[in-house]
């Protein structure tokens, strides 16, 4: 069987700049990835090529198979995702949206009924279910972001800061539905919170400047040091890497 | 064809969720009777037929169409969600005409809000129905052309105000092209075939026999063209501008 997701030389350019510089990146069943990385070194613009949104300039990103680029409708059916800052259509309940997305991908009324009333329920939604979303508070905006990529229960997950804006309850909520989630399927999600790898993750990959400069299991690539060190040494140049 | 429908279906709504539905079909409404009843002396000219309302579509859409289709793609872009919209199941031509089938529809259903004026000429005379059935649909079509103009229009910027104004230049010009004043200017520079040439690009030349109840070929092939090529350009734009 063809792993979840596999990556291989992955990589973007923007004019003369490379944004990633050739990633690579096998996925199986079960595992749960947390992505890592300071602003601006690659992680969002990965996560963009991954679901099909950027054209990659070099390598190619199977989802279960199926090449993003080439088959690009098989590739987005068997992936959720969650973009960047949630971005919803403001004029929409959360109710229609849901619907929407449930018919663009062709599920029937039923199965569409059941799986609504199941991430609204996974996901505290029944309080603003009628309520138009740009009313919503950026914590349940998130929320309706993480329900509409994971409706269709899909065998791939790639979530761009899933917990961003979510009080300290919000984000236990979500990070156990992840862990929950991640029994059945390949989820990478990426963060700031290096507490949230450590909790949540089975496998922890950094990116600075454009190219992986980790993947390795959480215990194994943080020990016994503090996490905001290791971090602040993967991705820091030497020069910037001062110890206070 | 489920997931263009479903496109279709929330542009449409969206246009009813915000005033621009209201606030297009009144002002189309109140200007085609006003320029109809004043500039174009539907009463003086003391005949039954509708040709001094249908004479000035063309006009009217030059203002109103590009409105209507202004948040097409502009909005999309500007607030995140074609993030949304590119990573579903859905192929980009599917989207843009998803898109484009809800503002058709909508100017469908303000044209059908004039019928009061039709059974106005019907009460005071005895038109030729078949002649005004015609003018109908030439006008739709025509509307159809304005909107693949003003998609395009739509999708070369992420500013609403910009995709108007670019959308009402693109229609002048395709206006412009048939007035009497442009051709005889043309006719000074150009060879006579030429310049006719020029003016059977025009919307005006192309619409006029329409209005008039001529139903030729030729006519309805150039509208269908014209949305044909707007949209195919569209969907290229689309792509090129989300490629970065």
């Amino acid at each position: 069987m063809a792993p979840s997701l596999q990556i291989e030389g992955l990589g973007k350019r923007f004019g003369p700049f490379w944004a990633v510089q050739g990633v690579d990146l096998t996925l199986a069943r079960g595992e749960l990835l947390g992505f890592l990385g300071p602003n601006g070194a690659g992680k969002s613009t990965t996560m963009k090529m991954i679901t099909g949104y950027l054209p990659p300039s070099r390598g190619r990103a199977l989802v279960c198979g199926a090449d993003v680029e080439t088959q690009p409708l098989a590739a987005r059916r068997a992936i959720g995702y969650l973009p960047e800052g949630a971005p919803l259509y403001g004029d929409m309940t959360t109710a229609a949206l849901l619907r929407f997305v449930a018919k663009v991908r062709g599920m029937s009324g039923p199965q569409r009924r059941r799986r609504s009333e199941w991430v609204a329920e996974k996901l505290g939604l029944h309080a603003v279910w009628y309520r138009p979303l740009e009313s919503l508070s950026k914590g349940f905006k998130r929320r309706v972001g993480l329900a509409l990529a994971i409706l269709h229960d899909p065998q791939v997950l790639i979530l761009d800061e899933p917990t961003d804006g979510l009080d300290p309850n919000q984000k236990h909520e979500v990070r156990s539905l992840l862990r929950e989630l991640s029994a059945d399927k390949a989820i990478i999600l990426s963060t700031h919170l290096l507490e949230e790898v450590t909790a949540v993750c089975t496998r922890a990959m950094v990116i600075a400047e454009g190219k992986l400069v980790a993947d390795a299991t959480p215990e194994a690539l943080f020990g016994a040091e503090p996490p905001e060190q290791v971090f602040r040494r993967l991705t820091l140049p030497p020069e910037r890497r001062s110890a206070s | 064809m489920s997931a263009l429908f479903a496109v279709t279906g929330r542009e449409l709504a969206a246009y009813f969720l915000s005033p621009v539905a209201y606030i297009f079909i009144c002002l189309f409404l109140a200007l085609a009777g006003a320029l109809t009843f004043y500039l174009g002396g539907f009463f003086e000219r003391g005949q039954a037929d509708l040709e001094s309302f249908f004479a000035f579509h063309p006009w009217l859409y030059l203002l109103l169409v590009p409105a209507l289709a202004m948040r097409l793609w502009a909005e999309e872009r500007k607030s995140g969600t074609l993030e949304l919209l590119a990573t579903l199941p859905i192929t980009t031509p599917q989207a843009v005409i998803g898109k484009f089938l809800a503002a058709w529809i909508f100017t469908a259903i303000a044209l059908a809000l004039t019928f009061p004026l039709w059974l106005t000429v019907s009460w005071l005379g005895e038109p030729d129905h078949g002649v005004i059935a015609t003018a109908y649909l030439g006008s739709w079509l025509m509307a159809g052309a304005y909107l693949a103009l003003g998609s395009l229009a739509s999708a070369a910027t992420r500013n609403q105000v910009v995709a108007f104004v670019l959308a009402a230049a693109l229609s002048f010009l395709f206006l412009m092209s048939g007035l009497e004043v442009v051709q005889g200017l043309l006719r000074g520079w150009l060879p006579g075939d030429l310049a006719s040439m020029v003016a059977g690009l025009s919307f005006l030349t192309r619409f006029e026999p329409l209005s008039q109840g001529a139903l030729e070929a030729a006519d309805l092939a150039y509208f269908l063209l014209v949305m044909i090529m707007g949209l195919t350009m569209t969907a290229l734009l689309v792509d090129m501008k989300k490629a970065g």
